[in-house]
């Protein structure tokens, strides 16, 4: 927020699916090392919105560059320097935890050594110690989540996307999932995370609230608080989404 | 290259693990080799025979002993009349009805000719033309008893009689399972290859790990060599066992060049599983997978040759073959194991199947996309 630096500026995005239009000239800049929320309710358009940044869809039409590269012409440059966590859990079930560490490790070309303390600084925070040679399959959900945002960020990347990742869990679960996200955000990487939880709106530095494939609002929580003259984000949400 | 090697060790990782993949690898081969290659055979074991015998003669039984007398052939009784014949015939109880009509004897004796009927069942052509040789041949001998017996001639012998003497090249014995374990190997490690790699692709969709994967930046085509190399090697190694199971089972003969063998089965799987792979690339469930890669399996198999030469198909069939990898591995196949041909006769093939792999790989590759 201190750093009025963009590293992700939507211009008119728009996307169609035939004749429906998920994305309606999205308009939005993100900076560096904040944490951007991304709202909507179910079938907004967010998922559309954060495939299309990352590389996995592309726009109809719009200029958009995220990390400073462009997604039409540089996608290969942009997914090096961003992470990705999606709203599936995807990361391979019928591999050890250690595995897939080992796996994103080298795909993103992080020397051996480098990686092994990672891997060990990683789950000593994760408390995942005595879990790194099972499968994944056989690990909690929370547990999961938390996995897949930490082989998200495991390069450092610039901005990771996060894909309603607390889908489903518990509100500590939640909660300490969060505490993950501030840590990255500490350490200078800008987080773009689409959630429908409103409770979680209100840690984001900054939001926009989607409806029907526009953006409806964006601003900081306290803001879109008083000009909607709401107690929380949850009435905002309400008042916005009735209009 | 790197990155290639974390994604293999990946991919042998999840295979290794596989509790459906590792049996499919040891138990088909062995299953396809003992049941196809001694069921899908042409030998003939068993004729049936009905006989009519309107003369009820010494020469007619004489005639129909003499078939008895031949191990595969099984007169079953005698029926009175040509009708009671054809109604066996109709109902698929017999295979051949031979007809003496009344009056055989009289005049083989006063003519010095008779006539008989043969009524063939030709369903199976190839099996009516088996029985009508074998027949005619029974017949040739009969006259010729015929004639030393009544002629009161020794055993009619002409001077200038040309004797036709067989030697069969490259399967002395014509030993049916020497020609169809080739086929059936070349089929099986098609099926490993190519079901396997498609399916596990297109896994990787169904559960969406592929897009976690598509967000890095993993270069395509070292996501499809991940995905080729562990099954190449695997269609290889069933290679290997198969030919060893063939080897003690059949007695099947390595003419030719091992090395060379497997040189060409690896140039000939990189196109098979470049299809597959090309095929899980266009489709999005394994189901899909299945049934597109069925098809076309289908179509190659029996288009290859595993029953009938290709060269006896028609032009446009023949046409067809130029892209069909199934009927060049096939041939080659069998002219390096029982004809113990060289590369230099192979050249051709060698040469259709590198252009078929570069082709299938290529567009498996270009149509593999990290954005949807």
């Amino acid at each position: 927020m201190e750093n009025r630096q963009p590293v992700i500026k939507a211009e008119n995005m728009v996307k169609k699916f035939g004749a429906f239009v998920a994305n309606d000239h999205l308009n939005f800049e993100v900076y560096q090392g904040e944490i951007f929320g991304f709202l909507g309710a179910n079938g907004a358009g967010k998922t559309t919105a954060i495939r299309i940044l990352c590389g996995l869809s592309t726009p109809t039409s719009g200029n958009i560059t995220v990390g400073g590269f462009d997604i039409y012409r540089e996608t290969e440059l942009i997914k090096k320097n961003i992470g990705y966590m999606s709203q599936k859990f995807s990361l391979y079930e019928d591999l050890t935890v250690s595995e897939n560490i080992r796996l994103y490790g080298g795909i993103y070309g992080i020397p051996w050594r480098r990686r092994k303390e990672k891997e060990k600084e990683l789950l000593r925070k994760l408390e995942l110690e005595e879990a790194r040679n099972k499968l994944i399959a056989g690990l909690p959900l929370g547990w999961k989540q938390k996995l897949a945002f930490s082989v998200a960020i495991l390069h450092d990347p610039a901005i990771v996307f996060l894909d309603e990742p607390t889908g489903g869990v518990d509100p500590i679960t939640r909660r300490k999932f969060w505490d993950l996200i501030y840590e990255a955000a500490d350490r200078g990487i800008t987080v773009f995370v689409t959630t429908h939880y409103m409770d979680e709106a209100e840690y984001c530095s900054r939001v926009s609230i989607m409806d029907a494939g526009r953006i409806e609002a964006l601003d900081t929580p306290e803001n879109l608080k008083k000009q909607y003259n709401a107690r929380n984000m949850d009435e905002v949400f309400v008042k916005i989404s009735r209009k | 290259m790197k990155t290639l090697l974390y994604i293999l060790q990946k991919e042998f990782r999840q295979i290794l693990r596989n509790r459906t993949i590792l049996p499919m690898i040891v138990v088909v081969p062995l299953i396809q080799l003992l049941v196809l290659v001694y069921a899908a055979t042409f030998e003939l074991k068993k004729i049936e025979m009905t006989v009519v015998d309107r003369d009820l003669s010494p020469a007619s039984r004489g005639m129909v002993t003499l078939f008895n007398g031949i191990p595969f052939f099984r007169v079953d009784g005698n029926v009175a009349h040509e009708k009671a014949g054809e109604e066996l015939l109709l109902k698929g109880q017999t295979d051949v009805v031979l007809v003496i009509p009344a009056g055989f004897e009289k005049s083989l004796m006063r003519e010095d000719q008779a006539q008989v009927q043969l009524l063939i069942d030709a369903i199976d052509g190839n099996t009516a033309q088996l029985i009508y040789t074998y027949c005619n041949s029974i017949l040739f001998n009969y006259n010729k008893q015929i004639i030393a017996n009544w002629k009161g001639l020794p055993d009619f012998n002409p001077p200038t009689e040309v004797v036709v003497t067989e030697n069969y090249w490259f399967n002395p014995e014509l030993d049916y399972k020497w020609f169809m374990a080739p086929g059936i190997l070349s089929i099986l490690v098609t099926i490993i290859g190519m079901f396997l790699s498609g399916m596990n692709l297109v896994r990787e969709k169904e559960y969406g790990t592929i897009e976690q994967l598509n967000v890095t930046p993993v270069k395509k085509y070292q996501f499809i060599l991940g995905k080729l190399i562990p099954f190449w090697l695997i269609a290889l190694f069933d290679l290997a066992l198969g030919l060893g199971i063939a080897r003690i089972l059949f007695d099947l003969p390595l003419t030719g060049s091992l090395p060379l063998l497997f040189g060409f089965a690896g140039v000939y799987l990189i196109s098979a599983l470049g299809l597959g792979l090309f095929i899980s690339t266009i489709t999005d469930t394994q189901q899909q997978v299945m049934f597109v890669t069925f098809f076309f399996m289908m179509l190659f198999i029996l288009m290859g040759g595993i029953f009938t030469p290709v060269e006896s198909m028609p032009q446009w069939a023949q046409l067809i073959n130029h892209l069909n990898p199934i009927s060049y591995f096939m041939r080659i196949m069998r002219m390096i194991i029982l004809k113990g041909s060289g590369f230099s006769d192979l050249l051709e093939e060698f040469i259709s199947l590198v252009i078929l792999g570069v082709l299938f790989l290529s567009l498996a590759i270009w149509r593999y996309r990290k954005t949807a």
